[in-house]
């Protein structure tokens, strides 16, 4: 089952961050980045829905997308720390951004060209192309806040001090993962480490930031044991499936 | 959207070309920091439904508009000018969009 989990922490990853960006769904401080917002986390939801879909069919046990995300909590959910941290501001969530697809678009095309499962094939050629685009998005942002003015350049410098400890999750196997990276499922985590910094890099020298060098890292996502938002983040967003099981609209 | 936000940002017209061989249209204006996030917000405002394949962005600011009070002089004098319609040809299909 191991590589049942491995494509679950894939999901949980995507769900988290997607329902963390879809909190800015009318709260945006504009109208343009408003439509934005929701834009890249229906991307990212969109990716976690064919990932549940496709890690329930190789757990055999009848758990589809929707008992995958409403019906485990906190402590079953094995998405890194980097993306349940709290929206904060823009600086805060555009970085945030950055980096997750920074690792991801490399990740999903060494899927594309390597993996042996058909499945994560065709979701990866939809998703690095997404991550591009989120990249350049998020991307953007930075270089804008960071070389922006006194306070954007002071909240961006704040956003780096609090998330960039929680970027060494990203490139770590967990056991499960290592099982999949060994069946040829998953490509290995750490090979991702070289292009995420040529992003970071380039953005961070446009941005007038300078790329923190060792410090502490925070971990703990792959075995469950998570912040605080977390648990606040699944009750509001699975409230309604527990209150009024296999509801539709 | 705050006023303060409107009113630091340009306001950008929006042009959106539907499909290879059409010409781009006017979809609607947006505000923006500059010209590279203009053409983020307007991809992200305006091609949210597969519209486009191609997006241009111009600075309200830099187009030039014609003078309503000149409407008359301008727009009048080639109402009774009907032999400037080609109603007399029959355009074949191949010719595609003119």
């Amino acid at each position: 089952m191991a590589v049942f989990e491995a494509i679950l922490e894939l999901a949980d990853d995507h769900l988290v961050l997607g329902h963390r960006i879809s909190e800015w769904c009318g709260h945006a401080p504009m109208l343009e980045e408003d439509l934005a917002m929701p834009n890249m986390a229906l991307d990212l939801i969109g990716t976690a829905r064919t990932l549940y879909a496709h890690a329930g069919a190789l757990e055999g046990q009848g758990r589809g997308e929707d008992e995958l995300a409403y019906l485990r909590g906190e402590r079953e959910y094995r998405n890194c720390l980097l993306v349940e941290r709290p929206n904060e501001d823009f600086a805060h969530t555009m970085l945030r951004s950055l980096y997750f697809a920074a690792f991801m678009r490399p990740y999903w095309l060494a899927v594309l060209a390597q993996s042996v499962d058909e499945v994560l094939r065709g979701v990866a050629g939809k998703a690095e192309k997404e991550m591009a685009y989120h990249i350049r998005h998020a991307g953007e942002w930075v270089v804008r806040l960071g070389d922006g003015t006194e306070e954007s350049a002071a909240r961006m410098l704040a956003a780096v001090e609090a998330l960039h400890l929680y970027t060494e999750e990203l490139f770590e196997s967990s056991a499960v993962a290592a099982v999949a990276e060994a069946d040829g499922v998953l490509p290995p985590r750490a090979q991702m480490r070289a292009p995420w910094q040529a992003v970071i890099a380039e953005v961070f020298e446009q941005a007038l930031l300078a790329v923190p060098q060792g410090g502490p890292v925070l971990r703990g996502g792959r075995q469950g044991l998570h912040g605080e938002g977390l648990g606040h983040m699944l009750a509001e967003m699975q409230v309604l499936h527990r209150a009024h099981p296999g509801a539709r609209w | 959207m705050t006023q303060a936000t409107s009113g630091a940002m340009p306001l950008w017209e929006v042009f959106i070309r539907p499909r290879n061989g059409l010409s781009h249209k006017h979809a609607g204006s947006l505000h923006a920091a500059d010209e590279v996030m203009a053409l983020q917000a307007a991809r992200d405002v305006y091609t949210r439904r597969g519209e486009g394949n191609s997006i241009w962005v111009v600075r309200s600011a830099d187009i030039v508009a014609s003078d309503p009070v000149q409407a008359g002089e301008n727009f009048e004098p080639t109402a009774d000018k009907i032999y400037r319609h080609p109603t007399f040809y029959e355009i074949p299909e191949d010719v595609g969009h003119m």
